[in-house]
């Protein structure tokens, strides 16, 4: 990890609500060893603690399937709730209406969203909830041992030899064509810059959609994938070098303006895009369409943070919600007075 | 004018039929999208501002416009307001079943149509008004374009003179609907008063129908029964409403957005007190119900039976990790789209144990608009003790027709919010298990996401789960879990509305029905006992799980007519699975299920048919 990232202030140990490491963790993991989903609840667990954000505060939504289990292995001080397949969007939404103040952290697979939950995902995004919600995408169906989902490649192919022959759904595209404000794509294996991403995830507010390549070691990383890890060493195509700098921490380095992006994040923190081969404008959703269609293509995978909308309201102001969360409104707020009744009954006379 | 002409010869020779005063139905047949219902409505609120009991049944097709549709309208002195098959006045204004609707009146039945129709040459037993309803409206109304919205009107004015309604509470009624469109509602108002001078002058009254002013609905408000759950959640505190358009229950969640805008805005914040999502379809209006309730908002749905089948899943996960939510049904004719504009109780099965593996619910029944209001409060205070998903079951008669009501009852009792904990009391009992029985009634105490304590947080899944809330597989964990479901199911039982019983003690013959078969049955029961001289008793279920007092009604009685719209005796299979094998003997089945309300002569003729075998 890089120097940026580490708090330089407060004891290693503790965060700055004076919670440890550990006060992040979750039961262990069932997951088979090596999985690209117990590298995703690490880095969620880091993200969550150097952030500082209360644990109490999270809820851990899921739908079904390897991905949807594993927030039973991060943040076990958070209310979670592992639901139906593919319907974790409508379940997130309820329960951020009811209560505005949680951060609600959705958990999801390429099958659970692409396929069976596709409906639920889609609407998500058009309504820019503030939720991260993050695919564990690794192009198969685990739990019911391998099968391909919609995200896998066009000629990908199985274990036993068989070829996908239908093209993929890339959410990430769908994600920024429907209203989500940020939209990134990661590789479980790429620590420093899942981290970031999710750093930057928790300062941001409205839909957060990440999309993150993490192998099935049983049933889909082998030659002929393109979701294994050897795959994604070979093309993995980051878009720029990312740095983040939380709101609460002096920015100590100043910035290249030629060579690096700073993007200003709802809760003031700062994401710092370093160019890589070419100078990605994340503001530009025709952009993000294009590099990911480019990358489509050649067979690459772009990841990094392809859109970013700062400006968007969320949900919760669309609707014009109370500042206090609606499950704890006073009666007094929430049930109208006799007076109401009573002129309510004198109109239907 | 020749109308006098065209009207049969013997008219004349016959002798003057008798008087019916305040008791006949008039039904008026138009064509869908052509604005009757404007002029249904203030006709029906005339006679019911002249203080005559009256009820409305719109039949109408699943379709916008051009299609026919029947508007019947009812009086009835005694206070009879279920449906009645027998129509005393006809208007026909619908050349497309205009024949047929005439061939269908029982003899000396009046009809009002519109002239080029000729209707008087079909049958010489009935008593004809014709009315050329173009020739009236032209100068009434300059604009063409308008003309066909405001033709209706007229046969408001034929109803006046024919059958003696206050003129002046028509015009009430008339300002009272078209609201601030006060233009509209002169140009209307010219179109009734055209009616009223046509028939004045050409149509004199040769058939026996009348009304006559009463005083029999007192402080009453007219109101659907959607529109009355709508209030019932409104003033039940909800907080998160999410749905999806369906006939015939869109009216419900709209009709709560329409009191929820205007008085659930904080006025010292101007922020809303509410979230309403129209969803993307019921699977996720459920979710988002859900998702609610466990967080801890008043959340509820409204859906018909598809929406109900869609659901299946989603309630199932509701009914095991144990999430409050409110659910109305507002209940269509099935299976599949079925016919979607008429009404059934044909869901109480599916819904009493919707999902898979062994799942069961709490399903309340309203009669009526104050009991749709009363039990949506009701609901929302159950589905919150319990912890589970409660169902309010309506149908599309009382959703979606005006019925007489009494004035709703402000709610005075304080909101109840179930067994939760909060930070404090986690910290004094350092801990808690989510499924444990600790009371003894089957119900656990939960905690709300977002609740500061580092113990308050639970896993909550669909998948099997121990005391802790922690995934399990273990046999005796879920057999334990699942026991303790039924405890709590048990639990539910002497909480939910209590049945309305009519005991007499000569019947020997008792009758049993749910929702709004109520209105024929308190009709037919009058029927049996004046016409065949057979008392009867009576129970109205109001929710299941059903109680003892289900057994207790059965044993007083040889036999007892389970009475409902659907085809397979639901409500009668439900009462099987509850009550003592020695007692099923004992229940017959009568049902109606051609989509129309049911009406108390239908019921009357197949008690008599049973009864006399």
């Amino acid at each position: 990890m890089s120097a940026v990232l580490t708090p330089p202030s407060p004891p290693k140990k503790t965060n700055r609500i004076g919670l440890d490491l550990v006060g992040y963790k979750g039961l262990k993991t069932t997951l088979c060893a090596g999985c690209g989903h117990n590298a995703i609840s690490e880095r969620i667990v880091e993200a969550f603690f150097e952030m500082g954000v209360a644990p109490w505060d999270v809820i851990k939504v899921s739908g079904i399937g390897c991905s949807s289990k594993s927030p039973a292995y991060f943040l076990s001080m958070s209310h979670g709730f592992n639901a139906v397949h593919g319907r974790m969007p409508s379940v997130a939404t309820g329960a951020v209406l009811a209560n505005r103040n949680l951060r609600a952290l959705g958990v999801s697979g390429d099958g659970d969203t692409a396929s069976i939950g596709i409906g639920q995902f889609v609407h998500l995004m058009r309504r820019n909830l503030p939720i991260i919600y993050i695919i564990e995408n690794n192009g198969c169906y685990g739990l019911t041992k391998g099968q391909f989902s919609a995200t896998a490649d066009l000629g990908s192919k199985l274990k036993t030899g068989v070829v996908n022959d239908l093209p993929p759904i890339d959410t990430c595209a769908l994600a920024v064509e429907l209203g989500a404000t940020f939209v990134a794509r990661s590789f479980s294996g790429d620590k420093k810059q899942l981290g970031a991403l999710l750093r930057a995830a928790i300062s941001h507010r409205g839909t957060v959609m990440l999309d993150v390549i993490s192998p099935c070691v049983t049933f889909n990383d082998h030659e002929g994938s393109t979701k294994s890890y050897s795959y994604m060493r070979d093309h993995e195509e980051p878009l720029h070098d990312i740095d983040f700098v939380p709101y609460f921490q002096d920015i100590e380095v100043e910035i290249d303006p030629g060579a690096t992006r700073d993007v200003i994040l709802h809760d003031g923190s700062h994401l710092r895009l370093k160019k890589l081969a070419e100078d990605y404008n994340p503001s530009n959703k025709m952009e993000a369409l294009r590099v990911l269609d480019e990358a489509a293509r050649s067979g690459e995978v772009v990841t990094g943070l392809l859109y970013l909308d700062t400006s968007r309201e969320d949900f919760i102001q669309l609707l014009n919600l109370a500042e206090e969360p609606l499950a704890h409104l006073p009666e007094s707020k929430t049930r109208p007075p006799e007076s109401a009744l009573l002129e309510i009954m004198e109109e239907l006379r | 004018m020749s109308s006098v002409e065209t009207l049969p010869a013997q008219q004349s020779a016959a002798p003057p039929p008798p008087e019916l005063v305040n008791d006949f139905s008039i039904q008026v047949a138009t064509v869908n999208g052509s604005g009757s219902q404007t002029a249904n409505i203030v006709l029906l609120r005339a006679l019911f501002q002249m203080g005559i009991p009256v009820s409305a049944k719109n039949l109408f097709p699943s379709n916008i416009a051009g299609l026919p549709t029947w508007y019947t309208i009812r009086a009835n002195k005694r206070g009879f307001i279920g449906r009645k098959k027998e129509i005393g006045v006809l208007v026909a204004m619908n050349p497309e079943t205009a024949v047929e609707d005439v061939r269908n009146l029982e003899s000396g039945a009046a009809v009002v149509y519109d002239a080029p129709l000729e209707l008087n040459k079909l049958r010489s037993d009935l008593h004809f008004y014709p009315a050329p309803f173009d020739k009236l409206v032209t100068p009434v109304c300059p604009d063409a374009k308008l003309r066909r919205l405001v033709r209706n009107m007229i046969y408001d004015g034929i109803l006046v003179h024919l059958l003696g309604i206050d003129l002046e509470e028509v015009r009430k009624a008339l300002f009272k609907q078209f609201k601030k469109k006060v233009k509209a509602a002169e140009l209307n108002w010219k179109a009734v008063e055209a009616g009223v001078e046509y028939a004045r002058q050409s149509l004199p009254k040769i058939d026996p129908f009348r009304v006559e002013r009463m005083n029999a609905n007192g402080n009453k408000i007219i109101i659907e029964g959607n529109a009355a759950a709508a209030l019932g959640c409104v003033f039940a505190g909800v907080t998160v409403v999410a749905w999806y358009p369906i006939t015939p229950s869109s009216s419900l969640c709209e009709t709560v957005i329409e009191y929820a805008r205007r008085y659930r805005i904080d006025p010292e914040t101007g922020k809303a007190t509410f979230a309403i999502v129209q969803a993307e379809d019921e699977l996720a209006s459920i979710g988002m119900a859900l998702g609610a309730g466990w967080a801890g908002a008043r959340s509820m749905t409204s859906t018909a039976g598809p929406g109900i089948s869609l659901m299946s899943e989603f309630v199932g996960l509701g009914y095991y990790s144990e999430i409050p939510t409110v659910i109305f049904d507002v209940q269509r004719v099935g299976p599949s789209t079925g016919l979607p504009t008429r009404t059934s109780q044909g869901d109480i099965l599916s819904t009493a144990f919707l999902s898979h593996g062994d799942t069961k619910h709490p399903l309340l029944f309203p009669d009526s608009p104050e009991e749709c209001f009363t039990m949506a409060g009701d609901a929302f205070d159950l589905a919150e003790q319990f912890q589970t998903p409660i169902f309010v079951m309506l149908d599309l008669d009382l959703g979606m027709n005006y019925w007489m009501a009494e004035p709703f009852t402000y709610p005075r009792k304080p909101l109840k919010r179930g067994k939760l904990l909060g930070a404090e009391e986690l910290e004094r009992m350092g801990g808690f298990a989510r499924y444990k029985d600790v009371d003894g009634d089957g119900v656990g105490y939960r905690t709300l996401p977002g609740t500061p304590h580092p113990r308050a947080a639970y896993f909550t899944r669909g998948s099997g789960h121990n005391d802790q809330a922690g995934y399990s597989e273990r046999p005796d964990d879920y057999v334990r879990n699942m026991d303790r479901l039924t405890r709590k199911f048990e639990t539910t039982r002497s909480m939910l509305p209590r049945p309305v019983i009519d005991q007499n003690p000569e019947a020997r013959v008792g009758l049993i029905s749910v929702g709004t078969t109520h209105w024929a049955l308190v009709e037919s029961r009058d029927q049996l006992l004046q016409e065949f001289g057979i008392p009867t008793s009576y129970m109205r279920l109001r929710a299941f799980p059903f109680n003892q007092e289900l057994t207790d009604f059965i044993r007083k009685h040889d036999r007892v007519y389970v009475v409902e719209q659907n085809r397979d005796a639901q409500l009668l299979d439900l009462m099987r699975l509850d009550v003592d094998a020695a007692l099923h003997s004992r229940l017959r089945s009568v049902r109606y299920y051609g989509g129309l309300p049911i009406d108390a002569r239908t019921v009357t003729d197949e008690i008599m048919q049973q009864e006399e075998l």
